[in-house]
């Protein structure tokens, strides 16, 4: 985007140096896309996006339905590779390292780019099970000590290690909405990967569900790269330190969550922040 | 006569429900502008047509039966008494009535049997007559009742949902009662078979469950006295299991890994051209796979085996399990393909995106979460494999050999049935009702299957939606 880091105004510089304080300190990017395109068929669905993602920290992209959001949240995590029409052009990098290299194992790649969808997905295994279903594919243990201390320190840093640290032979499926979707951040964490994908993880809950993963989402920030999808802007303002917002494919415009709310460049963020479409 | 009945039955209904349309909509529109009713005129003249088919069928079905026994029973009463008391010369009798009475009777008539016949065919139709009538009465009572009922207050629509609760209880008793009449039926057979004193050579429950030997087939006649008669169940279910072994050894690997590619790996195009070929696989009749596991499997087994130096029967529970595996095929990939392709593809994006290679999320995820329904499916096959006659007929041999040996000629529960029934037979010899205690046993064996299968499904469900 032209736009983007071309003229920063004083405000911005300000909101990005209190941003920069809280997250900890000032880092380099973590995901940098520049000119991404995808298509679906004929469709062009995304058009030329260009956005860096900071390391730790919690990035939200928000923006009406159909506005390519989510296609770009897939793009990081190559997922959008299981869909046969889909085409994507332009380079997305993860920590300088392009991921859409041929010689790339995506694999690989998804192992360290975790991803918590819409609605929980939990195995049909035990609560243990869905936990250390990554390890186990990945060999992060070599002995069940081990093997148990991950899935205790994953379950733990997900919130819920004190919920069902007795029925860990339970099925997963058994557990409540909320506990089912943080049941699936605790699998993510699990292959300690490097950036979390949360495409709306609270859309299929309950509000005092949803607090209690926007809690969590804070408490991760300082050590993953989130990217969360969200309708929700109150959710957006709460949780994310910078926020995109996204429009019929096209990147509107980006910066700290603070100054998109309070002080948004374009015509349409600030619309859609009001309320006057979408 | 019957014709009869039912032209008047559909007569009736059609104008009873034309009536309470009529009568509604003239109600709906009185003189005083239209008013309004609660249901509209179609229910009124369902309600109306279902008060005259049901007590018309209803008449029918009761008054049928009690009309053929009094045409029979008035036609033997021109007969002596002891024609009468024994069931076998009574029944002769009485085919030979009808069938002077119908006017196909060959031969000279005595002159009882020509009273018999005009006096069954005098009571049959007056008793025609007489059933008619009542049917006709309760119609028209119905139209009255319907009639009188029809106002705009009247709930007939509420009323019409009672009679399509009791039609759709009425279908589920007729396939229940069918099986439980069956089961009634085979097990008041297996019983008298077991515990019947005029049976001649009847076995023990013991011997038959636990016998070793099977050869039903000797001493049926005084001249053949010295050979002996034995019911041993063991060997027939000995050769079930095997070649129901063999069958799902061959069917259950091929089918269940053809299921995952079509599911998982084919593409839309091999999917919509393989999946309809594997199920014609499913169509061909069992008699053309017994040929040709006659002809082409069981020699081909042969000449390998002779190769080999080993002494293979021309007749083997192993080509018979081999080409009944490729009759099942079908069954356990179809079956299995429907339900992997149910698991929800947020389990596989779940899987994929903890970077998970394919085959693994088909491992670990998909498989374990689509296994109730490829233990159903398995369980038909089973089921299918061990009621299968005629291929076993054609390829594995007639010989209740008790043995676990692959090459050798075996027999089955079913082929047993089947060759105890065929010909002609008298139907209280012990012979004949061993193919009754066969069937229960049979029956038995694909209810605790079906148990137990249902058992493992309700055990490893998973609730996804």
């Amino acid at each position: 985007m032209e736009n983007r880091a071309v003229d920063l105004s004083a405000i911005e510089r300000i909101e990005a140096a209190r941003t920069a304080q809280i997250t900890g300190a000032a880092r380099p990017a973590k995901v940098v896309a520049e000119g991404v395109d995808v298509y679906y068929g004929a469709k062009h669905a995304l058009k030329d996006v260009s956005v860096d993602v900071p390391d730790r920290g919690v990035m939200a992209f928000i923006g009406p339905s159909g506005c390519g959001k989510s296609t770009f949240l897939r793009c990081i995590n190559r997922m959008n590779d299981t869909i046969p029409s889909c085409r994507v052009t332009g380079k997305i990098t993860i920590d300088d390292q392009d991921i859409y290299d041929p010689a790339l194992d995506v694999v690989q790649l998804r192992a360290r780019v975790g991803m918590v969808f819409q609605k929980p997905n939990p195995f049909p295994k035990s609560i243990f099970d869905n936990v250390a279903y990554g390890p186990r594919i990945h060999g992060l243990s070599t002995n069940k000590t081990e093997l148990d201390q991950i899935v205790q320190m994953s379950l733990q840093k997900a919130g819920l290690w004190e919920e069902v640290k007795d029925r860990l032979q339970d099925s997963g499926t058994s557990l409540s909405g909320g506990q089912q979707q943080r049941l699936c951040i605790a699998r993510a964490i699990a292959v300690s990967p490097d950036v979390i994908l949360m495409d709306e993880p609270c859309s299929a809950l309950d509000p005092i569900a949803t607090a209690k993963v926007e809690t969590l989402i804070d408490e991760l920030r300082s050590q993953f790269c989130i990217i969360i999808v969200t309708h929700s802007m109150q959710q957006a303002a709460r949780v994310s330190q910078r926020t995109a917002f996204f429009h019929l494919g096209t990147l509107v415009e980006e910066g700290p969550t603070q100054l998109i709310f309070t002080n948004p460049k374009d015509q349409r963020t600030q619309d859609y922040i009001t309320g006057r479409f979408g | 006569m019957t014709v009869t009945y039912f032209a008047a039955l559909c007569a009736l209904t059609l104008a009873a429900y034309i009536i309470a349309v009529r009568r509604s909509s003239a109600i709906a529109n009185t003189a005083n502008g239209r008013q309004r009713l609660h249901s509209l005129p179609t229910y009124h003249g369902l309600l109306a047509a279902s008060l005259v088919i049901f007590p018309m069928i209803a008449i029918f079905a009761l008054g049928s039966p009690i009309l053929s026994h009094e045409a029979a029973t008035n036609a033997l009463s021109h007969f002596p008494a002891d024609v009468q008391a024994d069931a076998m010369r009574a029944g002769a009798t009485l085919r030979d009535i009808r069938n002077l009475a119908a006017g196909q009777h060959s031969g000279e008539a005595s002159d009882a049997l020509r009273a018999a016949a005009d006096s069954y065919n005098s009571t049959s139709t007056q008793g025609a007559y007489i059933l008619l009538a009542a049917g006709i009465a309760a119609a028209l009572l119905g139209i009255a009742i319907a009639f009188r009922l029809i106002s705009p207050q009247f709930r007939a629509r509420n009323h019409f949902e009672k009679v399509v609760n009791v039609v759709l209880i009425a279908c589920a008793a007729v396939a229940i009662l069918t099986t439980i009449g069956i089961v009634a039926s085979v097990l008041t057979e297996t019983l008298r078979f077991f515990f019947d004193p005029h049976i001649k050579g009847r076995p023990t429950v013991t011997d038959f469950l636990f016998g070793t030997e099977w050869n039903p087939q000797a001493a049926m006649r005084a001249d053949q006295g010295d050979i002996k008669t034995a019911y041993g169940f063991l060997p027939l279910l000995t050769g079930t299991l095997l070649i129901t072994f063999i069958a799902i050894c061959v069917a259950g690997p091929l089918g269940l890994l053809s299921a995952i590619y079509l599911a998982e790996y084919a593409s839309p195009k091999v999917r919509a051209y393989g999946k309809p070929v594997l199920e014609i696989l499913a169509g061909i009749p069992t008699v053309v796979l017994g040929f040709f596991a006659a002809l082409t499997v069981a020699p081909m087994i042969r000449g390998f085996g002779q190769y080999l130096g080993l002494d293979v029967a021309s007749e083997s529970a192993l080509a018979a399990g081999l080409v009944m595996g490729m009759m099942i095929i079908p069954f356990i990939s179809s079956l299995s393909d429907d339900v992997i392709n149910a698991v929800p593809q947020s389990l596989r994006d779940g899987s994929a995106a903890l970077g998970a290679t394919k085959s693994e999320t088909i491992r670990q995820v998909v498989l374990p979460a689509a296994l109730p329904g490829i233990v159903s499916a398995f369980m038909l096959a089973i089921s299918r494999a061990i009621g299968e006659t005629m291929i076993v007929v054609m390829a594995a041999g007639l010989a209740a050999n008790l043995t676990f040996n692959p090459l050798e000629a075996v027999t089955t529960i079913t082929v047993q049935i089947k060759t105890l029934l065929v010909g002609d037979q008298e139907f209280d010899s012990a012979k004949t009702l061993a193919a009754f205690a066969l069937g229960f046993v049979l029956f038995f064996v694909t209810l605790m299957l079906n148990v137990i299968a249902l058992r493992i499904v309700r055990k490893y469900r998973e609730q996804y939606d």
